[in-house]
């Protein structure tokens, strides 16, 4: 925890995590006694998104804004259960789990908010003005820079190959990636790999092989790479990875040259909520340059060098080959139950491989 | 005031254009939802035909491995919900929404219907496979829906398109009702014009082009100023011959009367006075005859003529002239009618006008004879006498004429009226000698009854 948050928490008070399952922190911003409520709910840490709500604090003095953070599935869990019960449960909802907040918006759990700046989103991060996609996050292979020199560190998904094939020993054990059935993001973009490239396969492979870790959450995978746990990691969320690596010098990440996927952490305003007004507010000030600000500071708005898009930026040409994952039904087909238990398999056929060796 | 001619063009466009307006966007709209869900269907079919391709039989179960690219079809419909779902042989779900509700029945393999999807219209297919292997025989349906707001998007587009079209289309059509009105009056105004540049006394007939439709106009206002020229004419005729036949009686009546007043001897006193008594006598008939004329000429002009039988035309002149029967005029009738076009009146003035002349200037016995021989209707009067002496003949048709013989009597005017008659009636004056005496008579067209 930096200092910054540990002033704010003098400033508007922190509250611990209440007790029911998965929910892991719960923060309130603003003054007890504001006439104005906003309850929000999201997948994005505490710690990284606090930064956004009171930038949005300063504009609307008269707001107090509670945050919940929540697991992705438990998340989707939870808004699915309000949307079928029509209980309020959040004015809004924000989770890096697109496919599943496209599947709330698909099964008419959203409602639609329109204004000049969502009309200024492109195609990829809107669908029906009922789901926008606030953030810019790559998906990036992060190694520790004191165990791994840069020149071997992988640039593309067949380096890494490559190294874990000619490396096996070295590496065994020392993989970690997201573990696809805990983590709704893993899912999501271990999803997206297997419709990129035959390199998913491989991929699989290797892991399999090289015995990697299949382990739950961004700031685990993290600290086990600082801490020389892991030597290398793959696909973890971009913005945690910079928040880390700015203060820990061990930490470096690379933007896999074949292709990057681009996560657009997504919005939707629930159709029970009781302030959607003021979480089109909100949004619009996500949306608008103030807003805009608050995600870089927090590295949710990340820009590749070479684009001219604003944001924090990560310093390697690959402009090129960074692939938006589109907020669309076709996300819906991730959610399928087969396609799930298809992918499923197939993962952990590779992980059991592992440990049958 | 009767609407303008610009105003009628206005609602007969207003109201064509309405109803146009009305079945085109009628048509329009079934047209754009017709072109767009044939558009969308195929997009549906195609999405639950790749699904239903995707599926394969592993472990005895149907397992569907859902390609992505089948949910990008559905997504070209850029903001419409999709649901699936898909069902085994025995109508349990294996993958998709569970609510959602098959078709009645489905046996042609490929079945369309409309539905709901969170309250919102949605159209589903649904697709039948079917498989025959060792683990897994029967069917498994695919079904696959999407709302309907893309399709509603593309339908109005299509009508909007056609709207616009009509719009326009209508716009032209005003502009060119505006143009053809204008250039088809023009004609009117050009009449109208030259109508008003005129000399008030030039009745002569107009010498414009016109259009074809306008035509009957120009010749009703040339035959309306040619009757009218002719009644000016006749009119200053009749002025012109009352003078001229007035003068010579009145002025030896004057000559008379100042003869009596200075004329002491009474037996010469009564003599003169019989003198201008003749005289008188004479001047009235005269009077009758040139006012009988003019009246004559105007009605050739005026009444209309009528289908009427020439012999009871006949019969009348001869009761009205000579209502005794002293005269002991023979009346010569064909056993079936004559049937001419005509005015009654003049025509039987006509006729006593010739049997005042006969009577007066012929030889008895006088007779009248009504004939239709070869499409020609004759009234003719015989005597017994010689005829009209050749100098007058040749003046017959004459405004006016006087021969010898019928100076105080005028029966030069007579001839003429009869002249004018028959020329009214498309007919003409014969005379001529016949066996023992001599024929003068009106033949007008007969007219086959």
């Amino acid at each position: 925890m930096n200092i910054r948050i540990a002033l704010l928490s003098l400033l508007v008070g922190f509250l611990a995590a209440s007790p029911s399952a998965g929910q892991e922190a719960t923060a309130t911003y603003g003054p007890e006694s504001a006439p104005q409520t906003l309850t929000l709910r999201g997948t994005t840490d505490i710690a990284a998104f606090s930064p956004v709500m009171l930038a949005f604090l300063t504009e609307n003095p008269n707001l107090q804004i509670r945050y919940e953070q929540w697991g992705s599935n438990d998340l989707f869990a939870l808004t699915q259960a309000d949307c079928v019960s029509g209980k309020f449960g959040a004015d809004m909802v924000i989770s890096s789990a697109i496919d599943l907040q496209v599947k709330l918006v698909n099964d008419a759990c959203a409602q639609p908010y329109r204004s000049s700046l969502t009309d200024l989103l492109p195609a990829t991060s809107r669908w029906r003005d009922e789901i926008w996609g606030v953030t810019r996050e790559p998906a990036v292979i992060v190694y520790n820079n004191t165990l791994l020199s840069a020149e071997e560190a992988p640039t593309s998904r067949f380096d890494l190959l490559d190294l874990l094939r000619t490396q096996e020993d070295r590496f065994r054990g020392n993989v970690a990636t997201y573990d696809i059935e805990a983590s709704g993001l893993g899912y999501l973009f271990a999803f997206a790999d297997s419709q990129q490239a035959s390199t998913f396969g491989a991929l699989l492979e290797s892991f399999g092989r090289t015995d990697a870790v299949a382990t739950c959450c961004s700031a685990e995978i993290i600290t086990g790479v600082a801490e020389g746990e892991y030597l290398i990691a793959y696909n973890v969320l971009g913005s945690y990875a910079l928040n880390r690596a700015a203060d820990d010098p061990r930490i470096a990440i690379v933007l896999p040259s074949d292709y990057t996927l681009m996560l657009t952490r997504a919005a939707i305003i629930p159709a029970a909520a009781e302030e959607p007004e003021r979480a089109g507010a909100f949004l619009d000030f996500m949306l608008s340059d103030s807003g805009k600000r608050a995600l870089m500071s927090a590295n949710l708005l990340v820009s590749l060098s070479g684009s001219d898009t604003e944001g924090s930026v990560l310093e390697q040409p690959v402009t090129s080959s960074v692939r938006p994952i589109p907020l669309s039904p076709a996300l819906l087909v991730g959610s399928d139950a087969h396609k799930r238990m298809l992918l499923l398999e197939r993962w952990r056929g590779a992980f059991s491989e592992s440990t049958g060796e | 005031m009767p609407l303008s001619l610009t105003a009628r063009l206005a609602i007969a466009v207003i109201l064509v254009l309405g109803l146009g307006a009305v079945g085109v966007t009628i048509a329009a709209l079934a047209y754009g939802n017709q072109a767009s869900r044939e558009a969308y269907d195929r997009l549906l079919i195609g999405a639950a035909d790749q699904i239903a391709g995707s599926i394969s039989i592993i472990n005895g179960a149907p397992v569907v491995d859902i390609p992505v690219s089948a949910f990008e079809l559905l997504a070209l419909a850029p903001d419409d919900r999709v649901a699936y779902r898909v069902l085994d042989k025995d109508g349990s779900t294996l993958t998709g929404y569970a609510t959602l509700r098959s078709p009645k029945a489905n046996t042609a393999g490929i079945g369309f219907y409309d539905g709901s999807l969170a309250a919102e219209d949605a159209r589903f297919v649904s697709v039948i496979r079917r498989f025959s292997e060792r683990a897994y025989s029967g069917p498994v349906e695919v079904i696959v829906g999407q709302t309907t707001r893309a399709r509603a998007a593309l339908a109005w587009d299509i009508a909007q398109s056609a709207l616009i079209v009509l719009g326009v289309a209508g716009l032209a059509m005003s502009g060119l009702a505006v143009f053809a009105v204008r250039s088809a009056l023009s004609p009117l105004r050009r009449i109208g014009g030259t109508l008003a540049a005129r000399d008030p006394r030039d009745l002569t007939p107009l010498d414009l082009k016109v259009p074809r439709e306008i035509a009957p106009m120009v010749s009703a206002i040339n035959n309306f100023m040619e009757r009218l020229e002719r009644q000016v004419v006749g009119m200053r005729n009749l002025i012109a011959d009352s003078a001229h036949q007035l003068r010579t009686p009145v002025a030896a009546l004057r000559a008379q009367a100042e003869l009596a007043q200075d004329e002491p001897d009474p037996q010469r006193h009564r003599e003169i006075l019989a003198r201008i008594h003749t005289r008188s006598v004479g001047l009235s008939r005269l009077t009758d005859q040139l006012l009988n004329r003019a009246m004559i000429i105007h009605r050739a002009d005026s009444v209309p003529n009528e289908l009427l039988d020439l012999r009871s035309a006949a019969i009348r002149a001869l009761d009205e002239f000579d209502p005794d029967g002293q005269q002991n005029i023979d009346l010569i009738l064909p056993e079936d009618p004559v049937w001419v076009y005509g005015d009654a009146m003049t025509l039987s003035e006509a006729c006593k006008n010739l049997l005042n002349n006969a009577v007066r200037y012929g030889t008895p016995p006088v007779s009248l004879h009504v004939s239709g021989i070869d499409g020609v209707a004759r009234l003719q009067i015989r005597d017994a006498g010689s005829g009209l002496p050749e100098s007058y003949r040749e003046k017959i048709g004459r405004r006016f004429s006087r021969s010898g013989l019928a100076r105080e009597d005028s029966a030069g005017i007579g001839l003429a009226i009869v002249d004018a008659v028959a020329t009214a009636h498309g007919g003409k004056l014969e005379f001529g000698p016949l066996v023992g005496g001599f024929g003068i008579a009106l033949a007008l067209p007969e007219v086959s009854a």
